[in-house]
């Protein structure tokens, strides 16, 4: 099964006609992706990688039957682009377009709101169901079908969760970049709720690190729900230079400090197990599945 | 991309905001021809920094006299100004700025920011404003109070009159001040500010609100529709931006410098931070952060490595590379080859650790450029690898 992404996922590519498209979704379809669409506003009508490319998103949803769409839309249209694909009611969207203004996401969230789009990044590598489905910029290469789901804020940090995870015979359902931008669509604790409810997946690996109240939110949902897979954290950043202040505001964020100790411990409370540096994830999470 | 006081107060008095007539002066003696001119009963004279919590650190004082404006300018100018939001050496003052000072019946704190959890617009007041307003709030978290706020496409809707009575303001003064609030909003989304802070908004014996400080953060992914701000960012960089840091952002690259003596090279935010952490924990230290991003060309990782290896304090290299799908190992490890033969260090330790897409490959390729590398096989054992290297060099 694995989430959000799998066998019935039809992709289209919003801008799979530029250079880094090209060269990215190509691999994708190597590997066994179906891309049954391209949006490029201007060169309707073309092929590019064997994919009819479409004006709109809502022709080619209509044309190709696509339900998933990656976007590869610089950020200055990338928002505008994010909201054309909300509209014409794809379920769902990556975007791995990384500088997004942030008033521009707080307008797509916007246009979320109420539909049944669910919206992963932006500034995310994108999902990957191993063996099955990749739609997004990582690599695949210590990539196994398995039974671990990787939610992660760090592109480098899953490529590392991956290759121990496989090391350790786990393998993965699959692995979410959720984005490293401070407004983005799907959390942490979101798909923490997906992989509870994704009967493939054995055990739950949270890869966060400092900054912004995902984690805790983690903490809370695994608090009040106490599932019974087990979930493995990392937080990175527990000795991270600290940065320099602006202004007091920072201090009455209702996301708290962002800091490492805090989350670790609210997630610890939770009964969530933590790996205490990036070496132990794949290990911490086989002695737990052998529990 | 954080503003001066005085770029932000010439932005905030475009949205309404009244704010005390001043100018912002280089030298002592700019300082007392302007004193001399703007001829005020009395001058507030304020170092122009990024950190806040000026006026507990002695960066605000107050001159009666021109000839004290230029004495004072020439005391601020001197040295670093250290606050509690600076680093511990202090911001350099390269301005300072100079302008009437008022009488304060009140202060009120205001700030518009962009929250995470809600991922919208919020506006943050408290009747209690001034420096101590952490201070405040920490005792009592009611001392501030939240409004949400909904962007619009061209300003952000709240209840702002609301926000006013709740400063404990009425009548004209309650008025006047939701239209500053409004302002505030009106920026941020105008200029893509994600935080706009005025800190104290007085209220003055005379019945005026006046914006007496602001501090003004414009997300730098924006600029691309602010061509003058865009601008400003360039100025305030050449100006004031640690060259190093400056350039190495140029090559694609995050660097901080740090304290110790470990020279690490990553890819990722993540991946860099989790390797500090573990470096750390080992009770190593390291001597800079460098976050290799998935853009950066091998040249443009040979010119970190050099940019690294200047520091005089590195004893050991550390390279870990998680190689994704953007940023092969490879890449890095020709950028790797052609630095260390440029430079020539054939005594320093190099613990390499490839992993992910193209490692093997990678570890080939240093060795055939002719590096003396130690290989790790995880980040355990590159970290045991530091560790032993450091207590070698030490024997």
């Amino acid at each position: 099964m694995a989430i959000l992404v799998g066998r019935d996922t039809r992709l289209l590519v919003q801008g799979l006609t530029g250079r880094a498209a090209t060269y990215h979704v190509g691999r994708m379809i190597a590997y066994g992706t179906q891309v049954v669409a391209g949006v490029t506003p201007g060169k309707g009508g073309r092929m590019h990688l064997d994919a009819p490319i479409f004006e709109t998103v809502a022709d080619a949803v209509r044309e190709t039957g696509a339900n998933a769409s990656l976007l590869f839309v610089p950020p200055e249209y990338a928002a505008k682009a994010m909201i054309e694909a909300i509209e014409a009611e794809v379920p769902l969207l990556v975007c791995v377009t990384e500088r997004v203004p942030i008033i521009d996401m707080v307008r797509v969230r916007h246009a979320l709101r109420g539909t049944r789009t669910r919206l992963v990044g932006p500034n995310s590598q994108g999902i990957l169901s191993p063996g099955v489905c990749q739609a997004g910029v990582m690599t695949t290469v210590n990539a196994t079908p398995g039974g671990i789901g990787i939610a992660s804020r760090s592109a480098s940090l899953t490529s590392e969760v991956m290759a121990q995870t496989t090391l350790a015979g786990l393998g993965q359902s699959t692995t979410v970049g959720v984005g490293g931008d401070p407004v983005h669509g799907l959390s942490l604790r979101d798909c923490v709720e997906l992989f509870i409810a994704d009967p493939d997946t054995t055990g739950i690996v949270i890869i966060g690190e400092i900054g912004g109240s995902e984690e805790e939110e983690v903490a809370a949902y695994v608090a009040a729900t106490r599932p019974r897979k087990p979930i493995v954290a990392l937080v990175a950043g527990r000795h991270a230079p600290p940065e320099r202040r602006m202004g007091h505001a920072g201090a009455f964020a209702t996301d708290g400090g962002g800091a490492a100790a805090p989350k670790i411990a609210a997630l610890q409370a939770a009964g969530v197990l933590i790996s205490w540096n990036a070496a132990l994830v794949g290990q911490t999470m086989a002695e737990a599945l052998q529990g | 991309m954080n503003l001066y006081e005085f770029q932000a107060k010439e932005l905030i008095c475009r949205f309404g905001i009244e704010i005390p007539r001043g100018r912002v002066a280089g030298s002592a003696e700019d300082a007392e021809r302007l004193a001399r001119r703007l001829a005020f009963p009395r001058f507030a004279i304020k170092a122009q920094i990024h950190g806040g919590a000026r006026g507990a650190a002695g960066g605000i004082r107050f001159a009666t006299s021109p000839d004290e404006a230029r004495a004072i300018t020439g005391q601020l100018l001197a040295r670093p100004l250290v606050t509690s939001q600076t680093k511990p050496s202090g911001e350099r003052v390269r301005w300072v700025y100079v302008e009437e000072a008022f009488d304060i019946a009140q202060e009120i704190y205001a700030a518009v920011v962009v929250s995470r959890s809600t991922a919208e617009l919020e506006l943050l007041v408290s009747g209690q404003g001034g420096g101590d307003i952490e201070e405040k709030a920490l005792a009592d978290a009611s001392v501030i109070l939240r409004y949400p706020l909904v962007a619009t496409t061209t300003a952000a809707e709240g209840d702002f009159e609301g926000a006013a009575f709740a400063v404990g303001l009425s009548g004209p003064l309650a008025a006047k001040a939701a239209e500053v609030f409004a302002g505030m909003a009106r920026l941020a989304v105008e200029l893509d500010a994600t935080l706009v802070e005025i800190n104290p908004l007085a209220v003055t014996r005379d019945g005026r609100l006046v914006a007496l400080d602001a501090k003004l953060t414009v997300d730098g992914n924006a600029l691309f529709r602010h061509p003058a701000l865009s601008a400003l960012r360039a100025q305030i960089q050449v100006e004031e931006g640690d060259p190093k840091e400056l350039a190495a952002d140029r090559h694609q690259l995050n660097y901080q410098k740090m304290d110790g003596n470990v020279g690490v090279v990553c890819n990722g935010a993540g991946l860099s931070l989790a390797t500090l952490d573990m470096l750390i924990d080992a009770g190593l230290r390291p001597a800079n952060f460098m976050d290799v991003r998935t853009t950066a060309s091998s040249m443009d990782v040979a010119y970190g490595i050099e940019v690294v290896l200047e520091n005089p304090n590195v004893a050991v290299l550390l390279i870990n590379i998680h190689g994704g799908g953007m940023q092969r190992c490879d890449t890095v490890a020709e950028g790797v080859g052609v630095a260390m033969r440029r430079l020539g260090r054939t005594d320093l330790p190099v613990i390499v650790r490839f992993a992910g897409n193209n490692a093997d490959f990678a570890r080939v390729r240093l060795t055939a450029s002719g590096v003396a590398f130690l290989a790790a096989a995880d980040l355990s054992e590159a970290v045991e690898m530091v560790a032993l290297a450091l207590t070698q060099e030490a024997a």
